[in-house]
């Protein structure tokens, strides 16, 4: 038996869960869950934690800087990585929120998108 | 100097005005003007990049700026007079006010209603009694974050945090990922001031130690800061002496507390609550003034900016109904926090047909607790919580049909009850 505890990101309750692995059962069993997304958090997070990134990103001939997000969460050990890689993009504007900045950054299936318009 | 005339006049505009302002629009008031001494809309969000906003709105976490964009998309297309960097100088009890930018100069303004949508502001190292030296490299969260966020600077190489407020957190990870060293986050009381869930992510995940139990005791530095000495307090958050240890770093960030900011509110001689910090407020969020409204972070902190807008709607009904001058009852009744119970909104209430939102704080951690609210000893509506953490705002909605069920003329009480036991956890 495998237990490990985790507090909940998906919403601000931040449910306590309990996660156990025992064999010859496929999928971990949660507790402490208030909802669905515990559960789905909780096995995630045991397999193989992933976060959302947002950062800021320069824009081309202005001192503004764009915040950016991940269009979902990204594997945690990757994390680093891409926002170095975000370090050294210029974005040329106009830019509306929900553009696609970079596709599927440094191979993790998931976008970075712009969470801000500027004309 | 130049005279508006206006309906509504909505002073901020970050999330609270915003939303005002595009409800008020929605139900048919012409003549709004919103005022903004920023240069963009959109309030605090524009600086809150990390995301986890708008999950009770928009069903999907968005970052502060996201959130934001919604907004500003729609009053794009509304009818609302918006004037960036301006500073309102003035507001009186008879809804008079005065503003100032450099295009117009000085303004004068006779709106019918006003909403008060300032938001709040930061503690300051003024209001922690922190010793020692006044060197720089001591600031605030929310001005690293503004530093970091909006204007691309990084104002320190190695960062000690007092505080663990959610904006705190959010900052050690930002820092973290920016390559600032975080040596670790102090806080003066025995559990941490911000959500888990910031304590999980933002701490856990970059290994940065949360002491509970202590504090920042004295900072050091002639022109720039060297170092912190840290203390450990007792039960009493008395200093305990022995247990000091100094901690050399360049930046000293505080995260403790935030405060209604409320400078026009006591011009206009608007009461305000000792509690919640923000002018005392019925359930059309009205203040003590007539036709004067308060919404969002000026009235009481809120925890969740989905919060923070709804209050701005709640407000824009209640200045579209006065400025129609709507039937409404006269006379209201006191809203009272009653035992675990702190921060309630609103503190009136005015019978109006529609169903009434409390938003309040139970006063310890509770398990099993239940929430009454009461009417001369009568039950009028119960809830069942399994946690209830004064960390936590609790928001409530009575249906019309319940609150049909008050008498207009006796006072109602708010009360958490213990049904299981009481944990200090």
């Amino acid at each position: 038996m495998n237990k490990r505890e985790f507090t909940c990101i998906s919403c601000p309750l931040g449910c306590h869960l309990e996660l156990t692995e025992s064999q010859g059962s496929d999928l971990p069993e949660v507790t402490g869950n208030l909802c669905q997304r515990g559960i789905d958090f909780a096995r995630e997070e045991f397999r193989a934690p992933r976060r959302v990134l947002t950062t800021v990103v320069s824009i081309s001939g202005s001192n503004s800087l764009l915040p950016v997000i991940s269009a979902g969460p990204i594997p945690k050990e990757k994390l680093l990585a891409c926002l170095d890689y975000l370090k050294r993009i210029k974005v040329k504007t106009p830019v509306t929120a929900g553009d696609v900045l970079v596709e599927n950054i440094l191979e993790t299936q998931v976008s970075i998108v712009a969470a801000k318009t500027v004309e | 100097m130049k005279t508006i005339k206006c309906n509504l006049l909505i002073i901020g505009a970050g999330p609270a005005g915003l939303a005002a302002a595009i409800e008020a629009d929605r139900l048919g008031i012409r003549d709004i003007l919103l005022l903004e001494r920023n240069d963009e809309l959109g309030g605090i969000l524009q600086q809150c990049i990390h995301d986890g906003f708008g999950l009770q709105r928009f069903k999907e976490q968005l970052s502060g700026p996201a959130y934001a964009q919604r907004f500003i998309d729609e009053i794009k297309q509304s009818n609302v007079e918006i004037k960036l960097r301006t500073m309102v100088i003035e507001l009186h009890q008879d809804k008079s006010c005065y503003a100032i930018n450099s295009e117009d100069g000085v303004l004068e303004i006779h709106p019918q209603a006003v909403i008060l949508a300032m938001g709040c502001r930061e503690r300051t190292r003024n209001q922690v009694f922190i010793l020692g030296d006044r060197p720089g490299g001591i600031m605030t969260a929310g001005t690293l974050q503004r530093y970091m966020n909006i204007e691309g600077l990084i104002p320190g190489r190695k960062a000690v945090i007092l505080g663990s407020g959610d904006i705190g957190m959010i900052m050690a990870r930002r820092m973290k990922l920016e390559g600032i060293e975080v040596e670790g986050v102090y806080e003066i009381m025995p559990r941490p001031g911000g959500l888990q869930r910031n304590v999980f992510q933002c701490l856990q995940d970059f290994d940065i130690p949360l002491h509970l139990s202590t504090s920042v005791k004295s900072t050091h530095g002639k022109y720039h800061l060297e170092g912190v000495t840290v203390v450990a307090v007792d039960e009493n958050l008395k200093q305990i002496a022995g247990t000091e240890r100094f901690i050399a770093c360049d930046l000293l960030v505080l995260s403790v507390g935030l405060i209604p900011e409320n400078e026009l509110s006591e011009m206009a001689q608007i009461p305000i609550s000792t509690v919640t910090k923000g002018p005392v407020v019925d359930n059309n969020l009205m203040t003590q003034v007539d036709g004067i409204f308060a919404a969002g972070n000026v009235t009481s902190v809120f925890d969740l900016v989905d919060y923070v807008s709804a209050s701005g709607e709640t407000a824009a009904r209640g200045a579209a109904n006065y400025i129609r001058e709507e039937k409404q009852s006269a006379t209201s009744i006191d809203v009272l926090a009653g035992k675990n119970v702190t921060s309630l909104i609103p503190m009136k209430y005015r019978k109006n047909g529609q169903a009434l939102e409390l938003y309040f704080r139970s006063k310890s951690i509770i398990r099993a607790a239940s929430v009454h609210i009461m009417q001369q000893g009568q039950e009028i509506y119960k809830r069942k919580f399994q946690i209830v953490r004064p960390e936590e705002m609790i928001k409530l909605q009575l249906k019309a049909d319940l609150v049909a069920a008050i008498n207009p003329r006796q006072a109602i009480t708010v009360e958490i009850r213990e049904n299981g036991r009481v944990s200090d956890e």
